[in-house]
C-alpha cells in the first residue's frame, strides 16, 4: 500500500506540477504576487519596489541574518537574485550560476560556465543576474555569449554567442524576459567596439532582432560621427532596460562613446550614446531617443536603470544620471520635462531650448589635466535607484567626488581597452564622499539624504513597510526610513556592497537580500 | 553539477590561467626600448596606474615614485611584470594581470607599461647634500619624528611607518609631506578584495560621560570608528553613543617651516631617511 501511494505521488508530481512556469503574464502581473521577486529590478517599470509589509519601520530594529550563501569567488558580487515560488536564482563572480533553497541558501544545483581566458573584462568579471522566462534562466557571460539553463536541473538548454569576444565584447547584464523573448545589451565601452542591443527567442536562442547603437551608413544620425568612428563607437547598453506594455516598447540606456575621453577621434554628437531609446519590443526598431550626454568626454555611461512613473496623469521615465543631473521625461514622446543637478556638477551652467544641460569648453579633457565635477565614477553609476509609490520619492544612491581629466592618445588595436583618458580624484578638501539621497521626482529637489562615509556601489530597494534599504563599500547593509532617512538598523558583512537589494517571501516570512563580498546574505524577523 | 566538479572546474581554470600567466612573463622585457611601446605604455599607465602613481609615475596619493631605478619589489623586468600582474600581497597594489583583478591588463600591455617605466627612470640616485648622522640624531632627539613614527620597528605608530619612504617617494613629496603635511594625505582604497583605509584623517571625540579624545582614524564605517589617539591608544566607538564627533583632513603632523626646521635639518633628516631605505 506504502508503496503504491509512492507511486500515486510521484505519477501526481509529473501529471500536475506543483509550481507553475514562469509566464509573461506573470511577469506583466508581477506585483500580484510580491512573495516573488521575477525580474532583476523586480517589475517591468524599473521601480525595485517591493509590496511586502512583515518587516517595517517600527519592527526593523529586529532584522536578523538567515542565511548566506559563499560563492568562494574573488572579484564584485554583483547580482540581484530572482525567487520564484521557494527557489533563488542568481549569479556569482566568474560567470558562475545557481538554484538556492530560498528557505535555507541550500544549493539545488550549481552551474559554472567555462569562458576563455582572454577574455575582455574591463571592469572585473562580473555578472548582475538572470532573467526567467517558462522553465529556463537565462543570463549572459564574459565572452559574449547568452546562456539559458533548465529551471530544476542547471542544464544547458542553449547557448549562443552574440560576438566576438576577442574584439572586447561581454556581457554583464541581466537579461530582460519579454513576450517570448530574452532581450540583453552588450558591454564593451572600453574596448572599440559598436553598441548592440539583441532580443532572442527563449525557446530556440535564435536572435529575433538587433538594434545597433551606433547608426551605419544610410542611417539616421550616422552624421553625428566623423569617418568611420562609429564602427568603433562603443555606445553599449550594459544595463537592464524596462519594458511598457501599453506601448510595447523597450526603454533601454546606452554607455559612453568610444574611445571615452577623446573627441578628437569621435567629433559629433555621437548618437546614441549615452542616451534613453524607446525601442519597439517586437522589432527592436527605434521610435525616438533622449540623448542625456552629447559628445561625453568623461565617461558618464547612461546606463543606469530608467524608472517608469504614471504621476500626475502623465507617463514618465526619471533618470538620475551619472553626469549628476536628474532628468524627467515623457515617455510618450520622448521630451524633456525638466533637468537638474542631484549632486555637485560642474560641466554644464546652461541649458539648450529643450532644457538639457549643455557642456562648457572648459570641461573638456586637456593634456595636462582639467578638473570637472562629477569624476568618472559619476554622480551615481550603475546601481539601481529604487521608486516608492508611497512616499512618491525617487531614491539614488548618489556620489561626490571631482577628478581631474586629462587625454592619454592612443589608436584603437583590436580587442585592447581604448580609453583615450586618464583620471584621478581632485585635489579637494574632502575628495570623496557618497550619500542616498530622495528625491522628488516631480521637481527634482532633494527631500533628505543619509550621508556615507566613502561613496557607496550599492542600489536601493523601498519596501511597503516605509523602507529603505541600502549597502555601503565598508560592508554595512542598512535600513532607513523612507520618510526621513533615519538609520533604523544596520549589519556589518564585511565584505564591500556591489549589487541592489531584493525582498521575496516563503510561507508569510518576509526576506530581505543583499550580495556582499563574496557572500550572498538574507535577513528576516526572528 | 556536482559541488565537487564546479571545484574541479574552477581548480582547472585557475591553473590554466596560471600557466598562461607564468608562460608570458619573461624574464626580460620584449618590447625594451620600442619607442612605440614606450608611448603605448604610457597610454596605459595614464589609464591604469597613475590613480596611484601620478602622472608622469613621480608617485601619488598611494603608490611609489616609480622613476627611482630602485624598486621595491624588485628592479628586473621580471620583477617588475610579476609585481604588476600579480600584485604585492599585503599592500595596497593590486593584481592587474590576466587575472581578472584590478584592471586586468594582457602581457604585452604590461610590457608596454614597463618599458614607459624604463623610458622616465632617473638613472642616478637623488643627490644628497645632508649629513646622516645628524639627521638620525634629529628624527630621534629634538626633532621628535619617532615619537609619532617607526623607523626599524623602533618608535612610535601614530604616523605612517617610514623605513622605506625615502625610496619609495619622491625628494618633493618627501619635503612637502614635512613642510606642509595637510597638503597631501594618503588616498584610502576600499576594494573587494583589500581594504586600506586609512588615510591619516585627524578626529575629536567627546563620548557621553564627557572623555575628549584626539588623534587619527585608523578606520571608519557609517555606524563605528577606530581611532589612535596621540597617546597611541587605541579607541573604539558606536558612533551613535558619542557626543560629538569631528574629522578633517588636517593632519596632526606638525607643519615644519624653516623656523622650526631649517633647510639644513631637512636636509639631514632626508639623508637620514635615505640611508635606512638604501639598507
Amino acid at each position: 500500500m506504502k508503496r503504491a501511494c509512492f507511486h500515486l505521488f510521484v505519477l501526481s508530481c509529473a501529471c500536475f506540477p506543483l509550481r507553475a512556469q514562469v509566464t509573461f503574464d506573470r511577469l506583466l502581473q508581477s506585483s500580484k504576487e510580491p512573495q516573488n521577486w521575477l525580474t532583476y529590478s523586480g517589475d517591468y517599470a524599473g521601480h525595485r519596489h517591493s509590496e511586502l509589509t512583515q518587516v517595517n519601520s517600527e519592527n526593523v530594529k529586529g532584522l536578523v541574518a538567515r542565511w548566506v550563501y559563499q560563492t568562494a569567488a574573488l572579484g564584485k558580487f554583483e547580482t540581484t537574485p530572482l525567487v520564484v515560488d521557494g527557489i533563488l536564482y542568481g549569479t556569482g563572480q566568474d560567470d558562475h550560476a545557481f538554484a538556492l533553497d530560498a528557505r535555507t541558501g541550500r544549493p539545488i544545483w550549481q552551474y559554472q560556465y567555462i569562458y576563455p581566458s582572454d577574455i575582455r573584462a574591463c571592469c572585473g568579471r562580473v555578472n548582475r543576474g538572470v532573467a526567467i522566462l517558462g522553465d529556463k534562466v537565462f543570463y549572459g557571460t564574459l565572452d559574449a555569449h547568452l546562456v539559458a539553463l533548465d529551471t530544476k536541473t542547471g542544464n544547458v538548454a542553449w547557448d549562443v554567442a552574440a560576438a566576438d569576444y576577442r574584439k572586447g565584447y561581454s556581457f554583464t547584464l541581466a537579461p530582460l524576459a519579454v513576450k517570448n523573448m530574452i532581450v540583453v545589451g552588450i558591454s564593451g565601452g572600453e574596448y572599440g567596439t559598436r553598441g548592440f542591443v539583441d532580443a532572442y527567442d527563449a525557446n530556440t536562442g535564435e536572435r529575433k532582432w538587433r538594434f545597433y547603437t551606433t547608426p551605419g551608413p544610410g542611417e539616421p544620425g550616422h552624421e553625428t560621427w566623423a569617418g568611420d568612428s562609429w564602427k568603433i563607437g562603443g555606445a553599449p547598453a550594459w544595463i537592464t532596460g524596462v519594458y511598457d506594455k501599453d506601448t510595447d516598447q523597450l526603454f533601454w540606456t546606452t554607455g559612453n562613446p568610444a574611445p571615452s575621453n577623446r573627441k578628437a577621434q569621435r567629433e559629433g554628437d555621437n548618437l546614441y550614446s549615452n542616451s534613453l531609446l524607446a525601442l519597439d519590443a517586437g522589432t527592436g526598431k527605434l521610435n525616438w531617443y533622449f540623448q542625456y550626454t552629447k559628445h561625453d568626454e568623461h565617461d558618464w555611461d547612461s546606463t543606469q536603470v530608467p524608472v517608469m512613473l504614471d504621476l500626475d496623469g502623465k507617463k514618465l521615465i526619471a533618470h538620475a544620471n551619472r553626469n549628476g543631473y536628474f532628468y524627467l521625461i515623457d515617455r510618450t514622446t520622448g521630451k524633456l520635462v525638466f533637468s537638474k543637478p542631484y549632486a555637485k556638477t560642474t560641466w554644464s551652467t546652461t541649458f539648450d531650448s529643450e532644457g538639457r544641460p549643455v557642456a562648457t569648453g572648459e570641461s573638456s579633457p586637456t593634456l595636462e589635466g582639467n578638473k570637472v565635477c562629477p569624476g568618472a565614477a559619476g554622480s551615481t553609476n550603475w546601481m539601481s535607484p529604487s521608486f516608492d509609490p508611497q512616499t512618491k520619492l525617487f531614491y539614488v544612491t548618489a556620489r561626490e567626488q571631482c577628478d581631474v581629466f586629462s587625454t592619454a592618445e592612443q589608436a584603437n588595436e583590436e580587442g585592447h581597452a581604448y580609453y583615450g583618458s586618464a583620471y584621478f580624484p581632485a585635489d579637494d578638501a574632502e575628495p570623496y564622499w557618497g550619500a542616498l539621497r530622495a528625491l522628488d521626482p516631480l521637481t527634482g529637489e532633494r527631500k533628505w539624504e543619509f550621508k556615507h562615509v566613502s561613496p557607496s556601489w550599492s542600489g536601493v530597494l523601498t519596501t511597503a513597510g516605509g523602507l529603505v534599504f541600502t549597502g555601503d563599500s565598508e560592508g554595512n547593509f542598512i535600513a532607513l526610513d523612507a520618510k526621513t532617512g533615519k538609520a533604523l538598523w544596520h549589519f556589518q558583512m564585511g565584505g564591500a556592497v556591489y549589487a541592489a537589494p531584493m525582498a521575496y517571501a516563503i510561507d508569510g516570512k518576509e526576506y530581505i537580500a543583499i550580495a556582499a563580498g563574496s557572500g550572498l546574505f538574507t535577513f528576516a524577523l526572528p | 553539477m556536482g559541488r565537487l566538479a564546479v571545484a574541479a572546474i574552477l581548480c582547472a581554470g585557475l591553473l590554466s590561467l596560471m600557466a598562461r600567466t607564468n608562460s608570458l612573463a619573461q624574464e626580460s622585457n620584449p618590447l625594451a626600448g620600442d619607442a612605440k611601446a614606450a608611448k603605448a605604455g604610457e597610454s596605459q599607465f595614464r589609464a591604469n596606474c597613475a590613480f596611484c602613481h601620478g602622472l608622469g609615475a613621480r608617485g601619488g596619493g598611494r603608490g611609489p615614485d616609480l622613476t627611482r631605478a630602485r624598486k621595491r619589489h624588485g628592479s628586473k623586468d621580471a620583477d617588475l611584470f610579476r609585481t604588476i600582474s600579480d600584485g604585492v600581497p599585503g599592500t595596497a597594489m593590486p593584481a592587474n594581470g590576466t587575472t581578472g583583478q584590478g584592471v586586468g591588463m594582457t602581457a604585452e600591455e604590461i610590457w608596454q607599461v614597463i618599458t614607459y617605466i624604463r623610458s622616465v627612470e632617473k638613472k642616478v640616485a637623488p643627490s644628497l647634500v645632508g649629513d646622516r648622522a645628524r639627521g638620525d640624531k634629529l628624527f630621534h632627539g629634538s626633532g621628535g619624528c619617532f615619537t609619532c613614527h617607526m623607523v626599524n620597528g623602533e618608535g612610535g605608530r601614530l604616523g605612517p611607518e617610514l623605513t622605506n619612504i625615502a625610496t619609495s617617494r619622491s625628494t618633493e613629496a618627501l619635503i612637502e609631506s614635512l613642510r606642509n603635511p595637510s597638503r597631501h594625505l594618503a588616498i584610502g582604497l576600499i576594494e573587494n578584495t583589500k581594504e586600506f583605509p586609512q588615510e591619516y584623517e585627524t578626529v575629536s571625540v567627546v563620548t557621553a560621560d564627557g572623555k575628549q579624545f584626539t588623534g587619527v582614524a585608523l578606520n571608519e564605517d557609517n555606524f563605528s570608528l577606530q581611532m589612535m589617539d596621540t597617546q597611541q591608544q587605541i579607541h573604539l566607538f558606536e558612533k551613535d553613543t558619542l557626543k560629538s564627533f569631528q574629522k578633517t583632513r588636517e593632519s596632526l603632523m606638525p607643519a615644519y617651516d624653516e623656523k622650526t626646521l631649517p633647510d639644513r635639518d631637512l636636509q639631514d633628516l632626508l639623508a637620514y631617511l635615505f640611508q635606512v631605505s638604501a639598507k
